[in-house]
């Protein structure tokens, strides 16, 4: 009886997401859920919770550090946006040309750094960015006479080497995003506006740029969640969730220091719920703005 | 010179240019981890291929030394096998689920698997913590793996590509008799064994770097990962860069190999999303 009810073609569709649904429910709604009533409270590890209300929130609008934590995960996501958007959609176009030489090579070696892990590209990073003579930079910035330079001490040169780790990390990767998008371009657009006159450039911008629309979107919309979310990188370039006068503090490197530095659960939710409502606040306007939600079916 | 060849050569020397510029630190850290750690600490990670300084002694130490570093390497292979294998089946299960029927609450659902790929996971950290911490999970691989299962990316990914499965090979299973599971056991897993490389690659890479969640449920040290072993190298009472920087240059290999080998994979995994389909 169960056997029959279980196999029937109404039933099986829901044996095949059950997954989903049981991962769903504990591991997403359940704990979404608890944050956000873990805003409202006191709570500290192996003591009695307590409701505060609002308190927590309030608390976190006059909290200096906390400004200064949004600001940086602000500026970061703008950056790296300004960096990896426009110079990884440039390099797919110049290497999807007909005149490029050793393609395939350069797709890989634009790749590499992805493959290595955010500890072990922040630690290459900070010694790279040392404050030395002789590290990397330094040396570099030495053959024009510059420096050396304390990197990791001041804001705007921390910033540097915060956005060159992701520029270092992620330009392969939207490279290859865009090269899958300008794969589905058809070459027919291109050769009837040559026929047209049309320049190099008017391609580019008339056909090419708004063909690649959902691919930059998506490159956006990860690239908002990555600007945002970032932790482990300024993690690693300063050691550790201290750097001087906060200038690599995150949104979540303040949930973290909060919430497990200092025990502070209640106080470390709100953050999270903060950021929660930042990401989906500008996911869904840009997604509303670039017209998305009209297309889809 | 022809105008196109004139275009190749500016092409070509442009993108070696920023080739040479991305490969710059894998060339500094291989050069490191030919020099004595003392050397980093007081000239930085840098560019110089003095051999006078250089030798085989932090690779000796690597293989040879009594420290945890392959330890760190086995357990991160056996998560990453354990984690890739159970993400890949319960997601393209769940994904069959979403192509094969038409059921009451599907799109509501498909949207929450939308939803999880637009919320931060690391706002999760707390109320993740604090229930495995109830559950009695804290410690285990367990915790690392289970919220991972259904992975929102991954059942994306499945969707699409069995989506380009004609829904013939369904419909003839049932009228041979197969029942409904039987039809994706049989029929349709051997189908999507390409897509099985292109996941199994990606998920493996992301399992192998994973860092931020492992490091808050493991305290034992005999349970460290590869990249949380390497980050415990670094000390505010000072940094063990002998090791360090070897380990960093050797834990790069692995996948480095299996990128050279298996690259479509990769790139076919990495760019799945980005294509509307």
């Amino acid at each position: 009886m169960i056997k029959k009810f279980l196999y029937s073609q109404k039933v099986a569709p829901y044996v095949f997401v059950l997954p989903f649904i049981f991962v769903f429910i504990f591991f997403w709604v359940y704990p979404l859920g608890s944050s956000f009533s873990m805003s409202f409270q006191k709570i500290q590890l192996g003591q009695e919770a307590s409701w505060i209300g609002f308190s927590n929130y309030e608390k976190l609008m006059g909290d200096g550090v906390f400004l200064k934590a949004v600001t940086n995960s602000a500026v970061y996501m703008v950056l790296t946006l300004a960096v990896l958007i426009p110079f990884p959609m440039l390099f797919a176009v110049l290497i999807n040309n007909k005149f490029m030489w050793g393609r395939d090579f350069f797709k890989s070696s634009f790749f590499f750094p992805a493959l290595t892990s955010v500890v072990v590209a922040g630690t290459i990073f900070r010694l790279m960015f040392g404050e030395m003579e002789g590290s990397l930079i330094n040396s570099v910035l030495g053959w024009f006479g510059i420096g050396p330079v304390k990197f990791l001490k001041g804001q705007v040169t921390g910033f540097v080497a915060l956005v060159s780790l992701a520029t270092w990390r992620w330009t392969g990767v939207n490279m290859l995003y865009f090269l899958a998008g300008l794969k589905n371009i058809p070459d027919e657009y291109y050769e009837a506006a040559s026929m047209d006159g049309a320049s190099s450039f008017q391609k580019l911008t008339r056909i090419t740029m708004p063909l690649l629309k959902p691919t930059t979107i998506y490159v956006l919309t990860i690239s908002i969640y990555a600007g945002l979310a970032m932790f482990i990188e300024s993690m690693m370039l300063w050691n550790g969730n201290n750097s001087p006068k906060n200038i690599g503090l995150t949104i979540v490197g303040y949930l973290y220091r909060q919430g497990i530095e200092k025990n502070n659960l209640g106080y470390a939710a709100a953050v999270g719920i903060v950021l929660l409502a930042i990401t989906m606040i500008i996911n869904l306007a840009q997604l509303a703005f670039s017209g998305m939600f009209k297309k889809e079916d | 010179m022809s105008r196109d060849n004139l275009i190749k050569i500016v092409l070509f020397v442009l993108f070696a240019g920023l080739c040479a510029l991305i490969l710059l630190p894998f060339y500094a850290v291989t050069i490191a981890s030919f020099k004595p750690g003392e050397d980093l600490i007081r000239y930085g990670l840098n560019l110089s291929l003095d051999l006078s300084v250089m030798n085989f002694d932090n690779f000796i130490y690597l293989f040879a030394g009594n420290h945890a570093y392959f330890t760190w390497f086995f357990n991160s292979l056996l998560l990453t096998t354990v984690q890739v294998v159970l993400t890949l089946l319960v997601s393209a299960t769940v994904a069959y689920g979403f192509s094969a029927y038409e059921f009451r609450g599907k799109n509501f659902l498909f949207i929450c698997v939308l939803l999880i790929m637009m919320v931060p996971f690391e706002i999760l950290l707390l109320p993740l913590y604090t229930l495995t911490n109830k559950i009695g999970l804290m410690n285990s691989y367990s915790a690392i793996v289970l919220p991972g299962v259904a992975s929102a990316a991954t059942i994306f990914f499945f969707r699409q590509y069995l989506r380009g499965v004609p829904k013939e090979i369904i419909a003839a299973g049932r009228v041979d008799g197969a029942s409904e599971y039987g039809i994706y056991m049989r029929l349709i897993l051997p189908v999507m064994k390409p897509s099985f490389a292109a996941m199994a690659i990606l998920n493996g890479m992301n399992s192998w770097n994973n860092f931020l969640w492992p490091f808050m449920v493991l305290s034992d040290a005999g349970k460290y990962t590869l990249p949380i072993g390497l980050k415990t190298l670094l000390t505010p009472y000072g940094n063990n860069y002998d090791l360090l920087i070897v380990g960093s240059f050797f834990s790069i290999i692995p996948i480095f190999i299996l990128f050279v080998a298996f690259q479509k994979y990769f790139i076919d995994g990495m760019t799945a999303g980005a294509v509307k389909g």
